[in-house]
């Protein structure tokens, strides 16, 4: 049995936070594909004008930015627990993380502008 | 005087002995079924990063973006090799979401113990490849 550390309480228990984010933005994102599989099918959108027409529905649109800042986020801890595991010299691992972190604000600016531009 | 001798001889030894290049050939090593699950959770996962997410970018952009990029879409998603690079990518995704089922069940210590665990990476594998050649009939 792991004894209950005093950090539990007083420190940012970033593990358990890395952790529990990981499955609920996963959770999030199967409940997102299952909403937009099941409109593709009922919608069966075959031209563009259908698919604007989609995807020009505002809570769509909301549903997929909160499905990509998800994905995102979840990317962020994955890229980062492999980062930590594999790259051990710290200039590189610090050099790689800013990589991740800065593509995925960039991919972040990129969808808003999908999906309002 | 001997045990001197012999004294020194362990302490050489030790030292050898932690010298020893440690050998550890990855590809002679037979690895259980749940540990390939979750080394290609990994690898998946980071190839669903890259390229995958700008892909998916690209791709959702060409879908909206104009009557035009709709159509060169189109037309991209017709080629063969597109169609095949995209069933791998699916296969990834696919994997990569049945191994993360199986583990937030791990979590809520579902299937932890060892046959269990074993019956559910196979089963893990198998739906990832048998969605993705459902999802290829499906397209062609």
């Amino acid at each position: 049995m792991v004894k209950r550390s005093r950090l539990a309480v007083t420190g940012a228990h970033y593990g358990l936070k890395d952790w529990l984010a990981q499955r609920v933005t996963a959770v999030l994102m199967v409940i997102y594909l299952v909403i937009l599989a099941s409109m593709i099918f009922f919608a069966a959108p075959q031209d563009f004008s259908s698919w604007k027409t989609l995807f020009s529905q505002q809570w769509l649109r909301i549903a997929t930015f909160v499905f990509f800042i998800c994905l995102f986020w979840h990317a962020w801890v994955g890229m980062r627990n492999i980062l930590m595991d594999y790259v051990h010299a710290i200039q590189l691992r610090l050099l790689a993380q800013i990589t991740v972190i800065v593509a995925l604000m960039g991919y972040l600016v990129w969808i808003a502008d999908i999906l309002w531009g | 005087m001997l045990l001197n001798f012999l004294f020194g001889l362990s302490c050489l030894e030790t030292k050898l002995h932690n010298q020893r290049p440690k050998h550890l050939n990855l590809l002679k090593i037979k690895q259980p079924l749940p540990a390939i699950v979750s080394i290609f959770h990994r690898i998946s996962g980071v190839l669903l990063f890259f390229p995958g997410i700008p892909l998916l970018l690209v791709g959702l952009q060409m879908a909206l973006q104009s009557q035009q990029s709709f159509e060169a879409l189109q037309t991209l998603l017709r080629d063969p090799l597109v169609k095949i690079a995209l069933l791998v990518s699916l296969w990834f995704f696919l994997h990569h979401l049945c191994a993360g089922i199986r583990f937030v069940l791990l979590d809520l210590q579902i299937g932890i113990v060892l046959p269990q665990a074993r019956l559910g990476s196979r089963l893990v594998f198998i739906s990832g490849v048998l969605l993705t050649f459902l999802a290829a009939v499906a397209i062609w």
